[in-house]
């Protein structure tokens, strides 16, 4: 799929680029952003986090910027939809992995079904925020100018408090696993959405469909 | 009535208990308005506009004599007048002083996620702060009568404060002094419900007016503003007042089971997870075993 962009960045040996700049660069575009939302959402959503809106310089200006932060993450859903959906199709080898899901959690990756570039699970964390992401942004703008919905159209309104903070709270399910995934459970993972590479052997551990991909036609070997 | 009637017994967004709460024996206080002699004057407009120093805006003439179509964030005493048709076909004109109900249970104040923004006296007052105010509106969507309003300018909400300041220093409010027929009454909410049946009792006994009754809706625990209506079975003829308001099911889903169910979710989570992590910890500890297959 990227061997093209392999070519772009230089990578440290026995490394594979994984993320180009474009990739990471919206990564980190959708992903700060959506942390200062995530923050100042929690403040508004409990008032035992009211404090967070606080020390981040007062609850009325958290209000001002969440709508602005939210344009700008709502930009990274759809530069990412740009950039990955096309990779993003649920395939056979997907719906085994599903299957296998028990597997994975418990860190017996020898016993999972060769992945892609993405895994199913990743797939899923894709749409996932996509989806929630677009519910959020469309609700979203309902709640950034409640005073503007007329009294006969004020189900809307009543539509967009719960469906706004049920996808939040569905995104914030998505991103603590995808946190843990990333910083904690995988490693070289967090390292390669910040440099962009990765080691061999993470490809061929994580994802070793991708790496017969990229490397199975010019290698004379494969492994097993 | 005292200053004490100002002590807070319902904070908005406030984590902890409320200084207030259970701190008086005060009774709560409420303005009953008799819209069978309201006869439309407006001299609660203006006494409102006075007391409370509002800037004026343009006015809107809609081909009745209503001021404007709705109350505004700078206009918190609105009277709605509507021409009614009854059952054998004369007219009627209902005239209904539109305002804050201040509702026992306020949708607002339940919607609000500021702390302090909106508050409810232990006297039954329902009260903006805009100082504590952070423009999310919200309590737009909270409320059941379509009364706060937003200052575009300054993106806070305002609405009648029941001339908390006047009540506090044992006045009435602006409003009820202005009423020139007397339909205007306030006091304690136990004497403005004797009053208000009484009259409708009259109304049923006296005056052709089977259906009179007073308006206080349950589904808000009752409200601090009752209405004395000539058929109280259909509020809806007097300017859309709802026959049953209550806070909107689903803002109540949002701050009730919702809520409840995301604090679970969100700390399950993470407890999750790092149980998670000290059971099975990171995925790649055996790939450093690897290693020196990795040559081979």
């Amino acid at each position: 799929m990227t061997p093209s962009a392999s070519t772009a960045q230089r990578v440290p040996p026995g490394h594979i680029l994984r993320y180009s700049f474009r990739e990471r660069l919206v990564h980190w575009l959708a992903a700060l952003s959506y942390i200062y939302l995530l923050v100042t959402g929690l403040a508004f959503w409990s008032p035992w986090l009211f404090w967070i809106a606080v020390a981040l310089g007062g609850a009325p200006i958290s209000r001002m910027l969440h709508p602005w932060f939210g344009l700008v993450f709502i930009i990274g859903i759809i530069q990412m939809y740009g950039l990955w959906a096309s990779q993003m199709g649920f395939n056979d080898v997907d719906r085994a992995w599903m299957k296998s899901m028990s597997h994975y959690i418990q860190n017996q990756d020898e016993s999972m079904p060769p992945a892609g570039r993405y895994n199913a699970g990743q797939k899923m964390l894709f749409w996932g925020f996509m989806i929630f992401g677009t519910l959020l942004f469309l609700s979203g703008l309902v709640l950034w100018f409640p005073e503007y919905i007329p009294w006969s159209l004020r189900w809307v309104r009543y539509i967009s408090v719960v469906v706004h903070a049920s996808s939040a709270m569905a995104t914030v399910g998505l991103f603590l696993i995808h946190v843990y995934m990333g910083v904690f459970a995988e490693r070289g993972a967090l390292d390669s959405v910040i440099h962009g590479d990765v080691t061999e052997d993470f490809v061929r551990r994580f994802h070793p469909g991708w790496y017969k991909e990229i490397m199975g036609s010019s290698t004379t070997t494969t492994r097993k | 009535m005292s200053q004490a009637t100002l002590r807070v017994q319902k904070i908005s967004g406030h984590a902890g208990t409320v200084p207030g709460e259970d701190a008086q024996r005060e009774y709560a206080v409420c303005k009953l308005i008799d819209t069978t002699t309201c006869i439309g004057c407006k001299a609660c407009e203006v006494a409102c506009m006075e007391w409370n120093d509002l800037p004026f805006g343009e006015t809107v003439f809609g081909n009745t004599y209503q001021t404007m179509p709705e109350t505004r964030w700078n206009y918190w005493n609105l009277i709605l007048f509507n021409e009614h048709e009854t059952e054998d076909g004369s007219l009627m004109w209902l005239m209904r002083k539109n305002q804050c109900m201040h509702c026992a249970d306020p949708g607002c104040l339940a919607a609000c996620p500021s702390d302090g923004a909106i508050v409810q006296y232990t006297n039954g007052i329902v009260d903006f702060q805009q100082a504590n105010c952070i423009g999310c509106g919200y309590c737009i969507t909270g409320c059941p009568f379509d009364i706060p309003k937003m200052n575009p300018k300054t993106n806070r909400v305002f609405k009648c404060t029941l001339c908390a300041d006047r009540v506090s220093e044992g006045l009435e409010p602006a409003c009820i002094k202005s009423c020139p027929t007397g339909c205007l009454h306030f006091g304690s909410k136990e004497d403005m419900k004797y009053l208000g049946e009484g009259r409708a009792k009259q109304l049923r006994e006296h005056s052709n007016f089977p259906h009179a009754g007073v308006y206080d809706p349950p589904g808000v625990g009752g409200t601090g503003v009752i209405y004395v209506l000539h058929d109280a079975s259909k509020p809806e003829n007097y300017g859309g007042l709802p026959s049953n308001p209550s806070i909107p099911f689903m803002v109540k889903l949002w701050k009730g089971p919702l809520k409840w169910l995301g604090n679970v979710a969100m700390v399950g989570g993470l407890i999750g997870l790092v149980v998670h992590y000290l059971r099975f910890g990171p995925k790649s500890r055996e790939e450093e075993a690897e290693v020196p297959h990795k040559g081979a």
